[in-house]
């Protein structure tokens, strides 16, 4: 591929590509590939860094709608069976 | 910071393996609200996603003796809590199980040269704490409307951040379709993001 020159075949082609470019789950020679593109085609690096921009917001998505406060009858709950798993480890 | 909570979920897991104090309300501090915030976003319903967190984690502390490697505990505690969603699987809530197409998403180009490609401008906004708490929202409101194969993916590798391995493992399904379902969610989400961009710009909203 011919870096500099726009080719929409191929800007496809990288755009399937891209969220395994952003997570480094590609080939050196597929990241190249891609990079050679991107070095020509401005709306693809545009694309991308729209895509790398998502993916950081979702990483701070995180903190979203919380459960209520656990209460004393569930804890217990739990309570019971992590005691019962302790000593199940101890007895083996 | 995924690789250090990681380390930390790990470390969580071996202090409860051992009995420490304090180990077993940290762990149910931490898993609770990752689990009920998965399952609120699966399930849609915020009675159904606390009783998948409590029901999950009485598996979990159950089963505990099952877990080989405390490096695995959160994509095997995810597995659990996956199987509780599934149980309590309402289908009016979701979103039609649809495949989304990569097409859907291409940007659409000028027939002449491509190089009109119709993308918002993301740079031109500033990346204040007002906006970041819109875009937080947006981008919440369009998980939720993902049909379920997808929404399940972007939970897991870009909200809870497990690698592509461990969502695949916590899924049942392979690593090829982990990577393709995840561009298309994302493309998805992205596609929302860009037309409220799009729509701030042309509102001269900031």
């Amino acid at each position: 591929m011919e870096a500099g020159k726009h080719d929409k075949a191929k800007c496809r082609d990288v755009f399937a590509l891209l969220s395994e470019y952003l997570d480094r789950e590609l080939t050196p020679e597929t990241c190249a590939e891609i990079e050679a593109h991107l070095a020509g085609c401005p709306p693809c690096i545009d694309f991308l860094n729209s895509l790398k921009r998502t993916v950081r917001l979702c990483h701070t998505c995180e903190e979203g709608a919380k459960p209520r406060p656990l209460t004393a009858e569930q804890r217990d709950k739990l309570m019971s069976a992590y005691r019962a798993f302790l000593a199940a480890g101890r007895g083996a | 910071m995924a690789a250090s909570d990681a380390k930390e979920e790990a470390a969580l897991a071996r202090d409860l393996i051992a009995g420490k104090p304090g180990a077993f309300d940290r762990f149910v501090e931490v898993f609770r609200s990752k689990i009920f915030h998965y399952a609120y976003m699966m399930c849609g319903q915020r009675e159904d996603a606390e009783e998948v967190a409590q029901d999950t984690l009485l598996k979990v502390f159950s089963n505990f003796g099952q877990l080989r490697e405390p490096e695995r505990v959160k994509p095997w505690v995810f597995r659990i809590a996956r199987n509780e969603c599934l149980m309590r699987r309402r289908k009016s809530v979701f979103a039609p199980a649809q495949e989304l197409s990569l097409d859907d998403f291409l940007p659409h180009q000028d027939q002449d040269d491509g190089r009109r490609l119709e993308i918002a401008d993301w740079s031109a906004l500033p990346d204040d704490q007002a906006l970041r708490a819109e875009l937080k929202d947006i981008v919440h409101a369009a998980i939720e409307k993902l049909p379920e194969i997808y929404r399940a993916i972007i939970l897991l590798r870009d909200i809870e951040e497990l690698s592509t391995e461990e969502a695949a493992e916590v899924l049942d399904i392979s690593l090829e379709a982990v990577k393709t379902r995840l561009h298309r969610a994302r493309l998805a989400v992205r596609q929302k993001l860009d037309e409220y961009m799009a729509g701030a710009r042309a509102g001269g909203r900031r």
